[in-house]
């Protein structure tokens, strides 16, 4: 078993709010980061692939075709957009949200890569990491 | 659901690999450069990786904030700008950076306020880098 990675790099704004609870608590549990006119990060995706290399090709995957995937599925809609006001996943309602954390742009990342990674057929998706500085990341391996 | 939150710091600290048990040749033999008298330093870069369910509430594994409360009190602010071989920890015990990796884990494992540690990996240079996870 062989797993690749490939990175790529997208800069977003975001902000941490949870609508089910008062100001107060936001900032408590937030600090800086509940300031609701945003702040950004120039953020790097990191995805692993595993998988056999190819008999013929010597490949485990495309390197061109999972940075198309990573391109269409992921850096159209991140990239210099705002997580909260434009990407579905972290609209809130009035009363819930999928907070734009790093853990759950992890796990955003996945979702939305995993179906064209597996379908292509011969690997699979193992883990999708996302740095928000070169000192804080998240991860996620699609575990429940 | 499961994920994982990882977050890097960075120590500096001196240290000399001698043990004890050994004679100055054999130290020296071993050790090489890492075993001159006077010790010499590195630029630790400690990164903590914590596992656990990404609560819904707030989007976290644990929040950032707690945990570098609780690196810094328990790991930055003992070994950071010190000698380790000073440290009661590194009695009998060479600060190798495979030690240091240990006595961090060692330090955090039961200890974090959500989550559970998954590994600790400390770079002693940008060229070698030591692992634990706790076995």
């Amino acid at each position: 078993m062989i797993y690749l990675t490939r990175r790529a790099t997208f800069s977003a704004s975001h902000y941490y709010w949870n609508p089910a609870w008062t100001a107060e608590k936001n900032r408590q549990v937030f600090g800086r980061c509940a300031n609701k006119n945003g702040h950004g990060h120039n953020y790097t995706l990191e995805v692993t692939v595993a998988g056999e290399p190819d008999s013929v090709t010597g490949f485990v995957v495309d390197l061109k075709g999972l940075r198309d995937v990573i391109e269409l599925e992921v850096l159209a809609d991140w990239d210099h957009h705002h997580l909260n006001l434009e990407v579905p996943e972290f609209i809130a309602s009035e009363t819930d949200a999928v907070i734009p954390t790093t853990e759950n742009l992890a796990i955003a990342a996945w979702k939305r890569l995993e179906p064209s990674v597996n379908g292509a057929g011969g690997a699979w998706l193992s883990r999708v990491r996302v740095y928000e500085t070169p000192e804080i990341f998240a991860e996620f391996r699609g575990e429940a | 659901m499961k994920a994982y939150f990882g977050r890097r710091y960075t120590i500096s600290a001196s240290h000399r690999l001698h043990a004890e048990g050994l004679s100055a040749e054999e130290n020296r033999a071993i050790y090489g450069k890492c075993n001159n008298p006077h010790g010499h330093g590195h630029n630790y870069m400690v990164e903590v990786l914590v596992g656990g369910e990404v609560a819904p509430e707030t989007g976290m594994v644990i929040n950032l904030t707690e945990l570098d409360e609780v690196v810094r009190a328990r790991v930055v602010d003992r070994f950071d700008h010190s000698n380790l071989n000073l440290d009661p920890l590194f009695v009998n015990r060479v600060p190798t950076t495979e030690n240091l990796c240990r006595v961090v884990f060692g330090l955090l494992k039961n200890v974090l306020p959500t989550g559970k540690l998954e590994r600790v990996r400390v770079e002693e240079t940008e060229n070698n880098f030591f692992e634990c996870e706790g076995e």
